[in-house]
């Protein structure tokens, strides 16, 4: 392996741990990126020479905070620095660091990091690209390109969330058990935004996508690893896992959308697959079931079907009216509306999505739904009425292909009631 | 002349697995490649048995026995930098045969390390060939 491979992946490891421990010296997430950036300037220079520290985390926090020290010593003598004791000399580094890394507190550190990221007072759009650049380290052209935007708005994005994270004052002491669960939800629906963000816009350019969903997957895992007995994080990391499970399967050559019961099964990733059932599983044994945990449950009763018509739609539509419960939307009335339609049939499915029609008057996927129900009851006038709305609302080319296929099966002579069995 | 015995042999892999889960799919693809090639040759030989991987410790439950029974715990038996992810199971004559196989596998899958251990056969395996 070439130094700057096998130092860029410490560093890429190594960054959400040492990023924290530096917020918690600083407090300013600008102050904390230069600090990591001139860190890892180091690292590249120094390890190369003498081969990596025992502890490539620790490492970088001391050098960081030194340097992080002298800028505010050289740029704001006004205001107060941290404790004299907190900065040593470049030569100890390796006998303290692992002293001065205080290991106690790296759970809260990396959890204050992810929240600061994940901020409720964030609009989605910057919680997702602040949590990118921030944790994951992604650069701002990177995170620009991943939302199809230049790279001058997407560092005005940053820019601005930053400001609003440092005026929203989160505090820096140990949080309490309540605030710290709050923490976990924030970063938990982060995470999942992170996902789907990746997830939907696959296909929808040239350049695949797929990153964010790895990204996504690898900041559940950081906290999974923080909080290994949380069922609803083990939920969410599980879900994410089998939705990622099935991505090669997702497109055909051309690019389009190959529908879940059209998919080649033999191309979903057995090793995500195995590994979300038993997160699932071992989040079962809590018995707290979540929003999370039963939407993995749901995207487990797909990937365990060896064959689409193998699925066990009453099981899904069970778990959605418990998900319905927990978390009333009528996308999710939507969803189990789907599910009807395959356990019971189109007829209580549509009656079930019909009150819907205002609130998701704008969704792709409830016109598409709903083009297929009235499609199987043979209202086939409708039905193209449907379709028409969703094609014009489709989020990706490859949507719009999939429902303009449907259309022209409605003029085909070969269309009719059994079109779904 | 002594006699020749075959020992079975355990090679046991350790590696940091925020390095490992963080790995981009093509990097993962070529490591198995190299790691393949390597078994292959191991196999032609007759000395492979059993290569398992094993799925990130988040997925690992610890059963421990105290004095008021048994604890079930999410996690790992142990919280360490660097994690038992998988392990070959090799017949050799001699530690140095083991080390040689060990060699080959650490250059086409770098980092961590690799621990050899004898392995005791207890009770053989009960099922029929899948």
């Amino acid at each position: 392996m070439t130094d700057s491979a096998w130092i860029g992946s410490l560093l890429i490891t190594a960054r959400p741990k040492v990023v924290a421990a530096l917020l918690r010296t600083f407090r300013s997430l600008d102050i904390v990126e230069e600090a990591f950036q001139e860190a890892s300037f180091r690292a590249l220079k120094n390890w190369p020479k003498n081969g990596p520290p025992r502890d490539a985390a620790a490492w970088l926090i001391m050098v960081g905070r030194n340097s992080g020290i002298d800028h505010l010593r050289k740029t704001a003598r006004l205001e107060p620095l941290p404790a004299e004791d907190l900065h040593s000399g470049p030569g100890d580094i390796e006998a303290t660091s692992v002293e001065q890394l205080d290991t106690a507190n790296y759970r809260d550190d990396i959890l204050r990091l992810l929240f600061v990221c994940c901020h409720p007072e964030l609009p989605a759009t910057q919680q997702i690209a602040l949590a990118l650049r921030i944790v994951s380290g992604l650069s701002v052209t990177q995170v620009a390109r991943a939302f199809l935007v230049s790279d001058a708005a997407m560092e005005q994005r940053i820019t601005r969330a930053k400001a609003r994270i440092a005026a929203a004052h989160v505090p820096f002491e140990a949080p309490g058990a309540v605030e710290r669960a709050e923490r976990v939800a924030a970063v938990l629906a982060t995470i999942y935004l992170v996902f789907n963000e990746g997830y939907t816009s696959t296909g929808r350019g040239p350049e695949s996508q797929s990153g964010l969903c790895d990204e996504a997957i690898r900041l559940a895992r950081l906290l999974l690893g923080l909080y290994p007995a949380e069922p609803e994080v083990m939920g969410l990391t599980a879900l994410l896992l089998l939705q990622q499970a099935r991505s090669a399967a997702r497109f055909d050559a051309e690019g389009s959308t190959v529908l879940l019961d059209q998919q080649d099964r033999s191309k979903w990733d057995g090793l995500q697959i195995a590994e979300g059932l038993a997160l699932i599983d071992k989040a079962a044994r809590h018995r707290l079931p979540g929003p999370y945990q039963i939407q993995a449950a749901i995207a487990a009763a797909h990937v365990r079907a060896k064959q689409a018509q193998d699925t066990d739609w009453s099981s899904i539509e069970q778990l959605y009216g418990a998900l319905e419960r927990q978390q009333p939307s009528p996308v999710v009335t939507l969803n189990r509306a789907v599910a009807v339609w395959k356990a019971v049939g189109a007829e209580p499915a549509l009656a079930m999505i019909e009150p819907l029609d205002k609130e998701l008057a704008t969704y792709f996927y409830f016109h598409a739904a709903r083009g297929a129900f009235l499609k199987q009851l043979g209202r086939a006038e409708l039905a193209r009425a449907a379709f028409d709305r969703a094609v014009a609302l489709a989020n990706t080319p490859a949507e719009a292909v999939h429902i303009r296929q449907e259309i022209e099966a409605l003029s085909s002579p070969a269309s009719g009631r059994n079109c779904q069995t | 002349m002594p006699e020749i015995t075959v020992m079975h042999y355990s090679i046991l892999c350790y590696k940091d697995e925020m390095v490992t889960v963080a790995r981009t799919k093509a990097y993962d693809d070529a490591a198995m490649a190299k790691l393949e090639g390597v078994t292959r040759q191991v196999a032609a030989e007759g000395k492979l048995g059993p290569a398992v991987t094993l799925l990130p410790t988040t997925t690992a439950t610890t059963l421990r026995q105290g004095r008021s029974g048994s604890l079930v715990i999410d996690g790992p038996f142990a919280e360490t930098t660097e994690q038992l992810v998988g392990f070959y199971i090799v017949d050799c004559v001699s530690l140095d045969e083991v080390l040689a196989i060990a060699e080959d596998l650490a250059n086409a899958n770098p980092g961590g390390a690799l621990e050899i251990r004898p392995v005791g056969v207890y009770f053989g395996d009960p099922r029929p060939a899948p």
